[in-house]
């Protein structure tokens, strides 16, 4: 009990101290590279409201397969509430909006629960066949509504976008810190080291925070909770651990996992529904694979609310930077090797400390390669950080997927899906 | 507790005329059993008898298409396993259910979750299992992971997941399979703790002597329905098997030594961790390494394996499950690293590939012929070429010859009379022991030198059991030289010319088949007796 | 009836439910948007008046086919082997640029440059395939996650280099950015002539693309690889039984390597058709989407050759009314709507008539053995 209850404080002080760690290597890059933006107000800001679809995206993917379901059809789920946010949207406002995107993506999930849970088809082909039928279903609808002559085409609409939403949900801000005599934006221009940076990326989280975007924050809390702390979520992810023992012993593993898979695709559909809110509109192809990056984070954070949130915040920074100062972002190549040196520095401590005989002899040559290789990579980024001045949009844009790969090549090995993750699962069938 | 004497005496369960029909077969016919509370009944059967069937019924995992169930008296009609558990029926499976990455107490109380306003109350939980493990004498921290249990906490596991819902009959699914003696012994105290309890435990087996140590009660399966209910204090082993198979055990033995004095497979210093291969510092004799890795306290899979298998040979390895056999397997085929040598006629197999082992004449019938035999949706003569994919008939060039490859299926349906509509059906539509027979017939058919036949009757009816019998001992006498691995302890004795035992990943006796009784056998086996006996 | 036969009329009946399913679902789409059925259908099968339209539709629904069958039998190899390659999207799109690119390098006899072109861009698809082979086979890395990312840094990738690196002279009120136009030597002739024989005039535009004989060709060449050598029934072993087939000395690495670089390979194939027989350069208006429409083709045609150009040509005859459908009022994008059904619905039907399948096979050898004989089920 007292292990149990000492490693989780250790792992909370250890993420504190992580955070901590980045901001103090954020506000040296920053001083170093005199790019203000890295920790400024408005990238932060930029960085939470491109983080929140992803992250809704990527909880849409965690529902699913904890329950069992690989679910690579959220990209399709959230094209669809895309479309309908948009068109709610602007007849309704921006709770009409919310609604029809969550009921729109739910739909979507219910056809993938259908195709993979009710007739066992492989979850990757129904996944790809929704991925098609997405755009399709959405094109339709625009040709037939948005065409020219018809009211929502007066409004603004085209083929390719709807007209504007009618109203937006209100923002808040911080009184006294972030709003009105505003201390945090005072402090955060004054420039000056750690401080500053602090200043800016709290201005930035609590100046002008959209409503809804406090809700979607809330719902990685919920997610946990209800599915770590529920008997509703235990059966949930017994059903993707092991939908065989589950169903011996009475749980309805086709309810649970039919379940799971319509609430990711409404996840899936929010998580459109808030790109509609950062453009105010529908417009065709807004997705651009987010949901794939969603699941990227999920992947990323090991399937775990927790390290979700850290993927979809780092990936939303990478953009949110990106959408402020496409300089900044070569500094990027300057934070890359900073860590790497730092990573060098580890391992050559511990090489030197070390006393195992044994395994000296076998990995030795493994490490030193390992270390050459960091050492010529930060090096390279450097060379890189002096020489590049703009880094083309489209290596901004290839980051997460990058970055989800470098995670899966380092620790698939400690990764751990869901044992019974896309499994074909059949009533009274056992594997 | 009911204090109507009449409740009492009723039995815990009543079966009536239950038949139940898959396409095409009868799984259970005519199935009759009582089962009197408080009591173990033991129900015997071969493989493939029908018991896992019938069980799947009374757990409500399967409809009986005629026939009543009746539990303490009442007529029920379970459409799930819910319904079953409703009825105070706990089911315990051979294959344990649990989800590995779950807690103890998580798989325990999935399905019947003590809740507060739906949020799970971990605290109550708990303390129910705490109490529930010491009144039964199931000792298991409930915060552990399952992953990391050893087989015996993992049945303890299923136990009280079974009484935690309130179970008063327990139905257990050959549980004996996986255990290692300490455990079966552990497993008994138990049981007739439960029993004490007043608890009703039905006990699948087809261990005969276990049977006969527990049960108060046994119902002998044979093809599908009940044949007998006899009283353990009045049967011997010998008759419950005669029962069990319908006429003469089939006893295997072997006519005259037909063993050469030509090596065919020379395994020497076999040794394989557990926790991965690493490999040996140059110069490093492995007996050296083998010692230090067991002085640094490692897991050994092998350790130290030596033998020689001559030609015209069978030898026997016979040990509890999971005491290193799937390893040697792995081993000589070169599925899996190991340090030490393998020579095949002479020659080093250490640095050869599967593909080249199988080709140079080692032939392979698998422990597991579902996983690791056959390809369940392709046609018969596709399951010909798999394994010969790269010899005639199967191949000319870089082509799979289609004819040659069906022509020789025609002939090992034909010779080793594998009961199917054509060569073109799928292997999935044959019964078990067709698809072993066509195995045997296909390992055989390139003529190895060296063969590895695994459990070669696990599963299999009696007729084909005796088929492949022959067909192994017709190979021996013609020159193959046999690696026997099987539980069956009749099967290796009657069948093996030197009999080796395999425990811990050790080789820990070499016996004489002639002058041994299964019980010596059992005992080292089991680790009772230590030592090493030359014959 | 034998066994195969009956599997594959089941699949036939499967795949026409499935197309007749889709039909009635996309006819409610229509009335919905308040055209007609009736209307949306006589457009599909409206080539023209004149012989020269008929030739027109023809040629564009069949041009629209080659990148597709091409795409469906890359997509095809992987998954005869349980091995999901997404990536086709990518390793076609990184392929096409690169062999645009270095076909514009230089000049050589038509034949040599053709050739060096198709090598260029099955090597560079066939390596690009070779990273997620090689993660999954040394890390353990999924495949289609590794398959996924590598599209989008593939896609973005293309991009860039079209943009920067590879770009050529762009034409005076030109809205895209190509590469360097490809010399003459490179433009595959087309098969207009097959019109002419028939007495027909030739189709406008490119005319129908030569490339179809490369693509038939290579079906062939497929189908012979699968279904007849050693390495087709070693794909199809690992696909079926994977520890069967390691059993049976099949190695799982090699197998995962090849089929997969051999996939990218074909990948690297589908946007040569269009490069070499119209457009001539790759540019940023270049046709997309192809590979995951290979993945729907692929599953239509239950990965073998076969299907895939029943199913390519299928895609090609829906495609092709874009036009004739907005002459009839009918939104066009009902196509995708129809293309998506039927995918979704067709696995659904493979699905359930396998599942037939495989109990009337259970029952025929039971039957073989006797009635009565008690036989353990699903241990």
């Amino acid at each position: 009990m007292t292990t149990v209850a000492s490693t989780k404080v250790r792992k909370y002080h250890l993420a504190l101290i992580g955070v901590a760690m980045l901001i103090l290597l954020m506000s040296l890059v920053r001083i170093v590279s005199g790019q203000n933006d890295i920790t400024s107000s408005g990238t932060f800001a930029a960085a939470l409201m491109l983080a929140v679809p992803i992250g809704l995206a990527g909880l849409g993917g965690l529902w699913a397969e904890r329950a069992g379901v690989v679910n690579i059809g959220l990209e399709g789920m959230m094209v669809l509430g895309t479309w309908f946010a948009g068109w709610a949207g602007y007849q309704w406002g921006f709770m009409a909006a919310l609604l029809a995107g969550l009921i729109a993506g739910a739909l979507g999930g219910l056809i993938h629960a259908v195709a993979t849970v009710t007739f066992g088809v492989d979850h990757i082909i129904s996944g790809v066949a929704i991925n098609l039928l997405g755009p399709g279903v959405t094109r339709f609808l625009s040709e037939v509504l948005y065409k020219e002559g018809t009211g929502a085409g007066e409004a603004g609409a085209g083929i390719t976008t709807s007209p504007a939403l009618k109203s937006q949900a209100p923002d808040l801000s911080l009184p006294l810190l972030s709003s009105g005599p505003d201390w945090l934006g005072s402090l955060e221009r004054t420039h000056w080291f750690l401080l500053s940076d602090l200043a800016g990326i709290l201005r930035g989280l609590t100046h002008g925070v959209n409503v809804l975007v406090i809700l979607a924050v809330l719902m990685l809390p919920l997610t946990f909770f209800v599915l770590w702390h529920t008997s509703f979520g235990l059966r949930l992810r017994s059903a993707g651990e092991n939908p065989w023992a589950a169903e011996s012993l009475g749980v309805n593993v086709y309810l649970i996992k039919y379940v799971a898979v319509v609430i990711s695709g409404a996840f899936a559909g929010l998580g459109g529904v808030f790109l509609v809110f950062v453009t105010t509109k529908y417009v065709e192809g807004q997705t651009a694979g987010r949901g794939f990056i969603g699941l990227a984070a999920m992947i990323f954070g090991n399937w775990r609310p927790g390290g979700l949130a850290a993927g979809a915040a780092l990936f939303g920074y990478a953009d949110g930077l990106q959408l402020r100062s496409s300089g900044a972002v070569t500094s990027f190549l300057l934070f890359g090797a900073v860590l790497l040196v730092i990573y060098i520095g580890v391992k050559l401590r511990r090489m030197l400390s070390s006393g195992q005989p044994a395994e000296a002899v076998t990995r030795g040559a493994r490490e030193y390669t390992l270390v050459a290789a960091a050492a010529g990579g930060s090096v390279v980024l450097i060379w890189l950080w002096m020489t590049v001045d703009r880094l083309p949009n489209e290596f901004v844009f290839i980051t997460p997927h990058v970055l989800t790969l470098l995670v899966l090549l380092v620790a698939s090995q400690r990764l751990r899906m869901p044992k019974a993750d896309g499994a074909r699962y059949r009533r009274g069938e056992q594997h | 507790m009911s204090s109507d004497p009449l409740a009492t005496a009723r039995p815990a369960v009543e079966l009536e005329g239950i038949t139940k029909r898959f396409p095409g077969v009868v799984a259970n016919h005519d199935v009759c059993l009582t089962v009197e509370p408080g009591t173990v009944h033991a129900i015997v059967g071969e493989n493939g008898a029908g018991k896992s069937t019938l069980m799947k019924i009374l757990y409500g995992m399967q409809k009986p298409d005629e026939g009543t169930i009746k539990i303490n008296g009442e007529e029920v009609a379970f459409r799930t396993p819910s319904d079953a558990i409703a009825a105070g029926i706990g089911m315990v499976h051979q294959h344990f259910m649990l989800a590995d990455n779950f807690t103890v107490l998580e798989n325990i109380v999935l399905g019947a979750e003590p809740t507060k306003v739906l949020v799970l109350d971990s605290a109550r939980a708990r303390e129910r299992v705490k109490e529930l493990a010491a009144g039964h004498g199931l000792q298991v921290d409930p915060d552990r992971l399952v992953e990391d249990l050893g087989v015996g906490d993992r049945q303890r596991v299923e136990i009280l997941k079974v009484l935690y819902r309130g179970a008063r009959i327990l139905i257990l699914d050959e549980p004996t399979a996986v255990l290692v003696p300490q455990e079966v012994d552990e497993l008994f105290e138990t049981l007739r703790e439960l029993k004490a309890g007043g608890l009703t435990v039905i006990f699948i087996s087809h261990k005969l002597d276990e049977v006969l140590s527990i049960a108060d009660a046994i119902t002998v399966i044979r093809r599908g329905t009940t044949v007998a209910s006899v009283d353990p204090r009045e049967v011997t082993a010998r008759q419950l098997a005669e029962l069990m198979v319908g006429s003469e055990l089939p006893t295997p033995e072997t006519r005259e030594s037909t063993v050469t004095d030509v090596v065919q497979l020379k395994v020497s210093g076999l040794t394989m961790e557990a926790d991965g291969y690493r490999p040996i510092p140059k110069g490093t004799p492995v007996s050296a390494y083998a010692d230090r890795l067991r002085a640094e306290g490692r897991r050994l899979l092998l350790d130290d394996v030596s033998f020689e298998i001559h030609r015209g040979e069978i030898l026997g390895i016979a040990g509890v499950e999971g005491n290193g056999q799937s390893e040697l397997i792995e081993a000589i085929m070169g599925m899996r690293p190991a340090h030490g040598d393998i020579a095949l006629g002479g020659e080093d197999l250490a640095s050869w590939s599967t593909l080249k082992r199988r080709e140079s004449g080692i032939g392979y019938i698998p422990e597991d012929r579902h996983r690791q035999g056959l390809l369940l949706e392709a046609s018969l003569w596709e399951n010909r070429v798999l394994g010969h994919q790269t010899r005639p008939p199967a191949r000319s060039g870089i082509w799979i010859n289609r004819r040659a490859a069906k022509a020789d299926t025609e002939r090992i349906v034909k010779n080793y009379d594998v009961r199917t509509p054509s060569v073109d059906t799928l292997a999935l539509a044959l019964s078990g022991g067709n698809q072993q027979k066509l195995i045997v017939g296909r390992e055989m058919s390139s003529e190895p030198k060296f063969l590895i036949a695994a459990h070669p009757t696990r599963g299999v009816d009696v007729g084909a059991q005796a088929a492949i019998w022959d067909h192994l001992r017709d190979a021996r006498a013609a020159g193959l030289a046999v690696l026997l691995i099987s539980a069956d302890l009749d099967e290796l004795i009657g069948l093996s010319d030197t009999l080796h035992v395999i425990y811990k990943g050790r080789l820990v006796a070499r016996l004489d088949p002639s002058d041994v009784t299964p019980e010596r056998l059992g005992g080292y086996m089991t680790g009772a007796i230590t030592g090493t006996e030359e014959m | 009836m034998p066994a195969g036969l009956f599997r594959a009329l089941l699949t036939v009946a499967g795949a026409v439910a499935a197309i007749l399913v889709a039909i009635v679902i996309s006819s409610v789409a229509i009335i919905a948007a308040g055209a007609s059925p009736q209307a949306a259908f006589a457009a599909f099968f409206d080539f023209g008046e004149t012989e020269r339209s008929v030739v027109n539709g023809i040629t564009t629904m069949i041009n629209r086919a080659v990148p597709l069958f091409i795409a469906g039998l890359a997509v095809a190899v992987g998954f005869r082997m349980n091995l999901f390659n997404i990536g086709v999207e990518g390793q076609y799109r990184i392929a096409a640029i690169c062999a645009a690119y270095v076909g514009s390098l230089f000049v050589a006899p038509a034949p040599i440059q053709i050739l060096v072109i198709i090598v260029v861009a099955a090597a560079v698809g066939g390596l690009y395939a070779l990273i997620p082979a090689v993660m999954k086979v040394t890390r353990g890395v999924n495949e289609v996650i590794s398959t996924i990312m590598l599209n989008y840094i593939a896609i973005n990738l293309a991009a860039f280099l079209v943009r920067g690196p590879f770009t050529g002279q762009r034409t005076e009120g030109q809205l895209t950015t190509n590469t360097p136009l490809l010399p003459e030597s490179a433009w595959f002739p087309n098969l207009n002539v097959v019109f002419e024989m028939f007495g027909l005039p030739a189709p406008r535009g490119g005319g129908l693309w030569g490339f179809l004989v490369v693509a038939i060709l290579l079906g062939v060449a497929l189908w012979v690889l699968l279904e007849r050598t050693r390495f087709g029934f070693e794909v199809k072993a690992s696909g079926l039984n994977p520890s069967a087939a390691l059993a049976s000395g099949v190695n799982p690495k090699k197998m995962v390597i090849s089929a997969m670089v051999l996939s990218g390979a074909i990948a690297g194939l589908i946007g040569l058709p269009e490069i070499l027989g119209d457009k001539h350069s790759f540019g940023s208006n270049f046709t997309p989407g192809l590979g995951f429409l290979g993945i729907a083709v692929a599953l239509l045609g239950r990965n073998k050759p076969a299907g895939i150009a029943v199913a390519a040509l299928l895609f090609g005859f829906l495609d092709r009314a874009q036009g004739p459908l907005q002459f009839a009022s009918v939104p066009p994008s009902v196509i995708m709507i129809m293309q998506g059904t039927i995918v979704l619905l067709v696995v659904i039907a493979n699905e359930i008539t396998s599942r037939i399948a495989m109990r009337r096979e259970e029952r025929r050898a039971a039957q073989q053995l006797g009635r009565n004989t008690p036989v353990e089920v699903a241990a």
